[in-house]
């Protein structure tokens, strides 16, 4: 895009309206998806509980997600006397700055990538361990019992889930052999036989299975949404939240389970590579194969969200640390060894 | 320009956000700014062109040692006038350790003008590695050069956090822990019983 601009103007500015065309691209379409994607999970989850689910607001209740973001638009922000008020109001923000930022890396086709950055996995998770901050910092300025229990289970939550998540991509980047997004979609090519993505490697099927969970928990998605756990939390960090800043909240963490199906997509099913290789279904624009799987990801998410109740934090725990973790080292075993054998001949 | 514009913003924000750190009254704003702090680091080592060390030092230090961190002092119960009563007495030790520090930066960076240690070169330009990436680089150097190295401080980290597991881990009595195995293993003919029992006769569990 940068070319495109130098028409007119030296390469600096180009550069610098090339960004800032590029974020506006991404993140305005992503909004509408996320107020999109609220409305489909609500549809999801009511079909599934033989319910009708949001029908009124529009044809087929479409606009519902607009008409909730104007009510709580018009609301009165509330801020508690007892909180913090600058980490109280900070907060919401980082949450829904830090679900936005990290779509920067994520390929839409190929080389249609804002920061095409060689540690872009890395990024990614540097990035996605800085959205505990937003959750743990409402859950202290708000100075409230439930908040700050929340908090305190968020970060544990969190740090536990993120290291298996660390060695799952490990095994991905070790296969791929490079951090590049895209370039890891790349060597997702005609990877078995003639399908597209990792995903149907047997070494890496059981990495994908757990990688899917561990979003769900590193989403603090159900069925590992005990940050906010109404039974015994009331809304969690949430609770003292009212108006836009508890909507920054809810845009944030829908975006951020969104930035998690884009990431299954692209490290194990193929990103914006059609799931066979053959020619005619390369017709079809990548971006249109990315938000396919994206789509498709998230069914999954909102199918366990309606059908799997709620884990305890024991069990939670348990499954972080004595399930996923040796499992995923066991894995970080196997492929590299396999990759020794096979690929560098050892 | 621009990156001379990054970099005395990010500069700048190390700074004031590291003087914050140790000037704030609250010891979680002191926390948060520390973090701050590393952020801008990070920012630096980007416009360094050390893209991998920026990256680690926000995924280990700000989304991992920060936030245990954050844990421990937001659950510490703050008593300010007692933190200050400390000061004094603690303010010789504190002297002495920044005595200590002004040195070994002084020596530091006395050996690395004179080419004694082989970071860099001395007139401060970054020694790039030829035709590879930072990962590459660093990957060759790591697993070759000083695989000894790196393979002892991995053993020293692993005993370090075996230490800390068999010290502070205390076997209590009476938890009701959960087995799985054991509860998935369970058959409903072992979990039930099916009883007739004669009225009047009652059942004897």
């Amino acid at each position: 895009m940068t070319s495109f601009f130098q028409q007119w103007m030296p390469y600096e500015w180009a550069w610098g309206l090339a960004t800032v065309a590029g974020i506006l691209l991404i993140a305005l379409p992503l909004m509408l998806a996320v107020a999109m994607i609220i409305y489909a999970d609500r549809k999801i989850w009511a079909a599934m509980a033989l319910r009708r689910g949001p029908n009124v607001v529009g044809p087929w209740g479409l606009l519902q997600s607009f008409a909730d973001g104007l009510k709580v638009f018009l609301q009165e922000t509330i801020v508690p006397s007892a909180s913090n008020k600058a980490l109280f109001l900070i907060a919401p923000i980082i949450t829904f700055t830090v679900a936005l930022i990290a779509w920067a890396v994520i390929p839409f086709n190929s080389g249609a990538v804002l920061a095409d950055i060689n540690v872009g996995l890395l990024y990614v998770l540097a990035i996605s361990s800085l959205g505990v901050y937003g959750v743990i910092i409402a859950g202290w300025a708000s100075n409230s019992k439930y908040p700050f229990f929340s908090a305190m289970r968020a970060s544990a939550q969190m740090i536990s889930y993120e290291v298996s998540i660390g060695f799952i991509l490990i095994c991905v980047v070790m296969w791929a052999g490079t951090f590049n997004l895209n370039a890891i979609v790349r060597a997702q090519e005609h990877h078995v036989w003639i399908l597209n993505g990792f995903v149907f490697n047997p070494l890496l099927f059981p990495m994908w299975v757990m990688f899917l969970i561990s979003g769900m928990a590193e989403t603090a998605r159900a069925p590992f949404d005990l940050t906010e756990a109404e039974s015994e939390l009331v809304a969690g960090y949430q609770t003292e939240y009212s108006s836009m800043s508890f909507a920054l909240y809810w845009l944030g963490e829908y975006a951020n389970v969104l930035l998690m199906c884009a990431l299954n997509a692209t490290l194990f099913w193929g990103g914006w590579l059609p799931p066979i290789d053959w020619a005619p279904l390369y017709l079809i624009p990548g971006i249109v194969w990315l938000l396919l799987k994206i789509f498709f990801f998230f069914f999954i998410f909102s199918w366990v969200k309606a059908t799997v109740p709620r884990y305890r934090y024991d069990q939670l725990m348990r499954l972080g640390w004595k399930v996923f973790l040796p499992l995923s080292l066991l894995f970080v075993v196997l492929v590299s060894g396999w990759l020794m054998f096979t690929r560098y001949g050892v | 320009m621009i990156q001379v514009f990054a970099f005395y913003l990010f500069a700048a924000l190390t700074c004031i956000a590291g003087a914050v750190t140790i000037l704030a009254r609250n010891p979680v704003h002191s926390v948060l700014w520390l973090i701050v702090a590393f952020f801008n680091a990070a920012g630096l080592m980007v416009l360094a062109g050390a893209e991998f060390i920026a990256m680690l030092l926000v995924i280990v230090y700000v989304g991992a040692v920060a936030v245990l961190f954050l844990f421990v002092v937001m659950m510490l119960d703050i008593d300010f006038a007692e933190l200050r009563a400390g000061f004094i007495r603690n303010f010789p030790l504190g002297l002495l350790l920044a005595v200590v520090l002004l040195v070994e930066l002084g020596v530091g960076i006395g050996a690395w003008s004179v080419g004694g240690i082989k970071l860099g070169t001395p007139d401060g330009t970054a020694a790039v590695p030829q035709g590879a990436s930072n990962i590459e680089a660093i990957g060759l150097l790591l697993y070759s050069k000083y695989l000894f190295l790196f393979e002892a401080a991995g053993v020293l980290l692993l005993v370090a956090m075996v230490g800390a597991i068999v010290l502070t881990h205390r076997k209590r009595t009476g938890v009701r822990g959960q087995n799985v195995s054991r509860q998935v293993a369970r058959r409903p003919g072992e979990a039930t019983v099916n009883v007739k029992p004669e009225i009047g006769q009652g059942v004897s569990l």
